[in-house]
């Protein structure tokens, strides 16, 4: 008996981390009892996560996959502007809930141990609720607008999260620089729903489908707004060029990496383009740029990572590498092809995140040059970190095979020359997430202390999603995912779950896979080859690739440093001190000079001023005479 | 006798109080130069009062308070003029100019 979710109840869904932020924020934080901020904000994700599942279900029973919830009248001018506060319940939302409420759920029971006896505990679940609540309501919205205010909600608190120890002035500038550099690419998506507002005089989103679909929108201003909302989603989602804050946001405590790189801040950009998809399906040039971009990312980001030596940072690059994927799926197959990879991603990287976060609770260190050994120490660490490796490089059949292939089929499609990035990407991802699993869990012990397993209130989460990450991907093994998404047709499972070796692209990809692995075991495990004598080798390669390509470098210095900092401000400087500051100057000093001057009149003989006194009045008199 | 007659002597007077209150050196003297312009304004106030409205006395009592106020006016401004001559030891109006800039 399947019952349709009310109306109300949608709402709640955003509704109840939001007052469990407001609660924690304003009550139990007064209280004294940390456990009661914990409890309080994983039991409201909890009850959002059931009816992110009710809602799920009722999505795909419902005809056209669409849940229709008549809005409130919000912004009202008549003939001008009519913004309603409304929710789209589609497949799209009803997917993204899922992703967002459960490695929400996970990551915050998971924060149970990790963040034990930190003194800001409760501020800790108070931004990781309002977190969430900005994330869940960014991805209900059926306006820009609304869309728009969450998104920057979802920024800020990024920000409030990732400088959460705001006391070490690494995590209070990786804080601005995540900040800054996402104002960025807001910037465009703040011009892009401008321009379209100005194009069509709606913000409502499922009219601007309508709109591009009937060709009313299109050519050059279309382009343009699809492309500004697609800088916005390279802002978010860590896109090339504009993917320089997502490393430093390792600053923050480590469940909030896992949470922002899977399921809340990084997916809300690969979210936009998909919400915004028909947009972009009408303008071929919006559609490259994002596949170009997505492929360009997920190359060089995975380059990066394969020298990092800190655990985390080789995670925050291979989620830049992973979203440059999406954005790729997105560009060259449409949206279930990337939010399949966005769905099954989220559950995987979660649990490397929190697999990392384990073994840094363990050894004290984020550096895997001090890690090694933990496999038998930390078994189940070690198990599920292996499990989300093996998935997201792509091996059959995990959860990051099946979106994958997805995405490689696509771009072979449509983009050869794309495809082949694509496909060296795999080899490398293979390569760098073996290298940390042999460097962090092989060999011997090289770090002090006696580390040991995490309690299970930490690898309970870890488990579950370990779960997550292998069975994920087999929804849409039968094509189920692609067609409740809105394209593709379903066959038989076994069929596809087997048949998918008859293509040949299967094959390369799981040999390409292979090959890295196995590159990485002679190097780090097997020691065949010397890691220092290649790094030698290609020396200008490897300072290159561990400089980060100088981008920090041309960002600080050239651009902020020498051209904003000592060309345009300095030059604004002085039109502020003398222009600006000159105007207001000198209209105060010519008052006060012809002040100076007025006084001498005020001479203190009270019988001048008396004849002054009876001259105005005769005057006045003699006026009203004459005109009067 | 007419009110025009009234008028003139009221006018007269009124100017003659003006013309000593603003060229007359002495604070006394400006004092009672300003007793006669009041005094100048309460004889035409009790002229109109009896030729335009003869049944009414409103013109009558205004000018009785009329003279009530300058008997409270003297009183309050021969107090000011001798605080001044205690302070600086004249009553002259051209030297006394304490209210400048």
């Amino acid at each position: 008996m399947q019952v349709t979710m009310p109306n109300e109840l949608v709402w709640l869904i955003f509704l109840l981390p939001l007052a469990s932020f407001i609660v924690i924020s304003f009550i139990t934080r007064l209280l004294g009892n940390p456990k009661f901020s914990g409890y309080l904000s994983i039991g409201a994700i909890l009850a959002s996560t059931c009816l992110a599942f009710w809602a799920l279900f009722s999505v795909i029973s419902s005809p056209h996959h669409e849940l229709v919830i008549p809005g409130f009248k919000w912004l009202f001018i008549d003939g001008v502007i009519d913004i309603r506060l409304g929710i789209i319940m589609d497949s799209l939302t009803a997917i993204m809930l899922l992703v967002v409420t459960i490695v929400s759920l996970m990551v915050q029971i998971y924060s149970q141990g990790y963040m034990h006896n930190d003194p800001g505990y409760h501020r800790y679940y108070a931004f990781m609720s309002l977190f969430t609540a900005s994330m869940l309501g960014l991805v209900l919205a059926d306006n820009l607008l609304m869309m728009f205010f969450f998104w920057e909600l979802v920024g800020l608190c990024s920000y409030l999260l990732i400088g959460f120890w705001f006391n070490r002035p690494a995590a209070a500038n990786a804080a601005k620089k995540a900040f800054i550099i996402t104002r960025i690419g807001d910037f465009g998506f703040l011009a892009a729903i401008l321009l379209l507002f100005s194009q069509t005089g709606t913000l409502d989103i499922a009219q601007l489908h309508g709109l591009a679909v009937a060709g009313t929108l299109g050519g050059a201003a279309l382009t343009w707004a699809a492309i500004g909302i697609f800088m916005g989603a390279a802002g978010k989602s860590a896109q090339f060029p504009l993917h320089v804050w997502l490393p430093d946001a390792m600053e923050g405590p480590t469940p909030v990496s896992a949470l922002i790189h899977a399921a809340t801040m990084v997916a809300a950009g690969i979210f936009l383009v998909a919400r915004m998809y028909p947009l972009f399906e009408h303008s071929p040039e919006a559609l490259l740029t994002v596949s170009i971009i997505g492929a360009v990312t997920a190359i060089l980001s995975a380059g990066i990572a394969l020298v990092m030596t800190d655990i985390k940072r080789v995670l925050a690059y291979s989620t830049i590498s992973q979203l440059g994927y999406m954005m790729l799926g997105l560009g060259t197959g449409g949206v279930a092809v990337g939010i399949f990879h966005l769905f099954n991603h989220a559950f995987f990287k979660a649990l490397l995140f929190l697999g990392a976060g384990s073994v840094n609770h363990a050894t004290g260190t984020f550096d895997m040059r001090r890690m090694g050994g933990l496999k038998k120490i930390m078994p189940w660490t070690y198990a599920t970190f292996l499990i989300a490796s093996l998935s997201i490089i792509g091996i059959w059949p995990l959860a990051g095979f099946w979106s994958k292939d997805e995405i490689l089929a696509s771009a072979l499609e449509n983009q050869p020359v794309l495809f082949v990035l694509a496909l060296i990407t795999v080899f490398m991802t293979a390569f760098y997430m073996f290298r940390v699993v042999f460097l962090t869990f092989g060999g011997s012990y090289r770090g002090e202390g006696k580390p040991h397993e995490s309690s299970a209130v930490m690898t309970l989460p870890m488990v579950v999603l370990a779960v997550l990450a292998i069975v994920t991907g087999l929804l849409n093994v039968s094509g189920w995912f692609g067609s409740f998404m809105g394209h593709g047709e379903t066959h038989g499972f076994i069929e596809g779950f087997f048949g998918i070796f008859s293509h040949p692209l299967t094959w390369v990809s799981l040999i390409m896979a292979g090959a890295g692995v196995l590159l990485s075991y002679a190097i780090y495990s097997a020691r065949w080859l010397s890691a220092e004598r290649i790094g030698k080798l290609f020396s200008p390669v490897y300072s290159l690739l561990s400089r980060k390509y100088l981008l920090d470098e041309l960002y600080e210095r050239i651009i902020a440093r020498k051209i904003f900092y000592e060309g345009l401000f300095s030059g604004l400087s002085f039109i502020d001190s003398h222009g600006i500051d000159g105007l207001v100057n000198g209209a105060a000093a010519s008052i006060n000079n012809a002040g100076r001057r007025a006084r001498k009149t005020h001479s203190g003989q009270l019988q001048l001023y008396g004849i002054f006194i009876i001259l105005g009045i005769t005057l006045i008199i003699l006026a009203m005479f004459i005109f009067g | 006798m007419s009110l025009e007659h009234y008028l003139v002597l009221s006018a007269v007077i009124f100017c003659i109080g003006l013309y000593g209150a603003l060229s007359k050196r002495s604070a006394v003297v400006i004092l009672m130069c300003i007793e006669l312009m009041l005094n100048a304004a309460n004889i035409a106030l009790v002229a109109f009062s009896r030729y335009i409205t003869p049944t009414l006395l409103t013109g009558q009592v205004f000018s009785i308070f009329s003279i009530l106020v300058a008997a409270a006016e003297v009183t309050i401004g021969l107090a000011i003029i001798i605080a001044i001559y205690r302070r600086h030891e004249t009553i002259d109006a051209s030297k006394i100019n304490l209210l400048k800039w």
